[in-house]
């Protein structure tokens, strides 16, 4: 009885050391501090369950310590080797890892449930089956994100016709069952949870299939949410407090990401899923820029606008990512200060494939956080920026988004980097970004364009500025 | 209504935990600046990998000829663990980069 008190106080200093874990995320100074804390109350919530006093069962310990060394090898080699540019690939595995983990808990106790050894009221049945769905569904959904982040799937294979109407009938074939299984109770059986947990699966992948480029960050935010609301489900089956605050704080940090990255589209939810524009095909709106001209710029034209520039203003994007270039961005930025120009660097909020991903990219390349700008901070500079530098980011920087009522994009808030004396764009060609949305910049007045891999010319620029 | 009630009776507890973590979640959560987006997201899988927790306790419950709980256990043990350990290690290589650049 004492040892189970003791246990009781280890779950609740775990909990309070997750909250404080994440309160000290509110300063890039303390972030670090506040990671370790949770950590420590991760490990202090598990060593207390091992420890735990059991009235049943054989304790197995060697089953347990065979997970934990297969899985924290697992998990300890893929986070020291993962690139920064493939965080959003690998937030996506283990968010789906997560999800898998609190559904097959679930699946694990429907069995016991359905065999007779165990029993269940209605509520705590409900329960099961929601771990057990919330959980399927981030499982396959961000194993499916995974794949397309990686580059592995391709949207359009896995796409079919009127699949918005397919997914509305899976998701409703999916509930009525549940409700089914809820009425049945265990006169229901195994069978038919089983094929609950397929449609499951299939609606999880099913449901992300149709999102994907630069949807990607809405899509992750909200599987990320999922995975907390299975775990906090978990908690609630096992009746742990721990459990429950921890997978209600992850629920809780995946609906506000997944809010702010809809209001940085300007798009609900609901117009995210059921039909992004990433799906829509060709697009109206600025189809008559085909004859415009762009005008070109050279290494060495835009090397000397560069260097004897008072301000430079990069906008990353994610082909930066792709091209591994935030290094060389940063070589740039240090011979531009050294030659006295002010440079700071503008994020959209959606500007890569996850939340904060382009801040995570010039943290490693060494560029200090106070040089970032958001949205705000950066559209009312830039009216004194003399160079806007735009590598490899699109449709952020669109200002169809503003003037043309026709576009898919009209609405969403945008770098407005017209505004600046010169712009120019790095580009590998003039194909439209991920959306398709043709973009009016290119062909601006004020706008040059650097044709090539954006690595491969950044390059050439800091090489001609060293020549200077 | 009666299960729902009787439900409701017999949780009260963990449902008051439950409504206060949502309150208390979106208070510190939404302080977390734009910047740190990516750590919090990874941060938070790690934190997600609490259900390990109710792995341990699956397989430790479970009778040593019960295979189908200590396979499926050990499963989400290994599935929870990746999520911590690799959680936690990947946010704490990402922030130390955030630290070390104050100027």
């Amino acid at each position: 009885m004492l040892l189970d008190s003791y246990i009781n106080l280890s779950y609740l200093v775990g909990a309070i050391a997750f909250v404080w874990g994440l309160r000290l995320l509110a300063s890039p100074d303390s972030a670090r501090r506040g990671n370790i804390w949770a950590a420590v109350g991760m490990v202090i919530g598990i060593i207390a369950t091992l420890i735990k006093p059991m009235t049943q069962g054989d304790n197995n310990y060697i089953w347990i310590v065979l997970g934990i060394i297969i899985g924290g090898i697992a998990g300890w080699l893929a986070a020291k080797r993962i690139k920064m540019t493939a965080m959003p690939q690998m937030v996506s595995v283990f968010n789906g890892l997560g999800g898998a983990c609190a559904g097959v808990l679930a699946m694990a106790e429907l069995i016991k449930y359905y065999d007779g050894s165990v029993f269940m009221q209605t509520g705590q049945l409900g329960i099961a089956l929601f771990a057990l769905l919330v959980g399927s569904v981030s499982f396959t959904g961000s194993m499916l994100a995974f794949g397309k982040l990686e580059g592995l799937v391709k949207d359009k294979n896995v796409i079919l016709p009127k699949h918005n109407v397919i997914n509305i009938i899976l998701l409703a074939a999916t509930l009525i069952l549940s409700v089914w299984l809820l009425l049945e109770g265990q006169q229901a059986g195994i069978t038919f949870a089983l094929v609950f947990l397929i449609l499951a699966l299939i609606y999880g992948f099913s449901f992300v299939a149709p999102i994907g480029g630069a949807d990607m960050p809405v899509v992750i935010s909200l599987l990320n949410s999922f995975t907390g609301l299975s775990a906090a489900a978990a908690g609630l089956i096992y009746n742990n407090q721990i459990m429950l605050v921890g997978g209600i704080l992850v629920g809780a940090a995946g609906t506000i990401l997944t809010v702010l990255m809809c209001q940085a589209m300007n798009r609900s939810l609901a117009n995210v899923i059921i039909g992004g524009f990433g799906t829509a095909g060709p697009t109206k709106g600025g189809g008559e820029t085909g004859d415009q001209v762009v005008k070109e710029a050279t290494f060495n034209d835009t090397a000397i606008q560069l260097y004897y520039a008072n301000s430079v203003m990069f906008v990353p994007g994610y082909g930066l990512a792709v091209a591994q270039a935030q290094k060389v961005v940063k070589e740039l930025d240090d011979l531009l200060e050294a030659n006295g120009v002010d440079v700071k660097y503008a994020i959209h909020p959606v500007a890569g494939r996850m939340p904060g991903h382009m801040n995570v990219l010039l943290a490693e390349a060494d560029v200090p956080y106070p040089k970032l700008l958001d949205l705000e901070e950066a559209n009312s500079a830039i009216k004194d920026t003399d160079t806007v530098v735009i590598v490899g980011a699109n449709d952020v920087v669109n200002p169809a988004a503003l003037d043309e009522p026709g576009s898919p994009i009209y609405g969403m808030p945008v770098l407005e980097v017209w505004n600046a004396k010169n712009t120019l764009v790095l580009k590998r060609s003039m194909s439209p970004g991920y959306a398709g949305i043709p973009n009016p910049l290119f062909f601006h007045q004020k706008n040059r364009m650097l044709f090539g891999d954006a690595k491969d010319s950044l390059q050439k620029i800091v090489q001609e500025v060293k020549n200077m | 209504m009666d299960t729902v009630l009787q439900f409701f009776n017999d949780q009260l507890i963990m449902i008051y935990l439950l409504l206060f973590t949502i309150i208390l979640g979106f208070e510190v959560i939404s302080k977390v600046p734009t910047i740190l987006h990516t750590p919090l997201m990874s941060g938070a899988n790690a934190i997600s990998g609490v259900v390990i927790i109710g792995a341990v306790l699956l397989i430790r419950q479970a009778d040593s000829n019960d295979y189908i709980s200590l396979i499926l256990g050990t499963v989400a043990v290994v599935l929870g663990t990746v999520n911590v350990v690799g959680g936690f290690a990947v946010t704490d290589r990402m922030l130390e980069m955030f630290k070390k650049k104050k100027n």
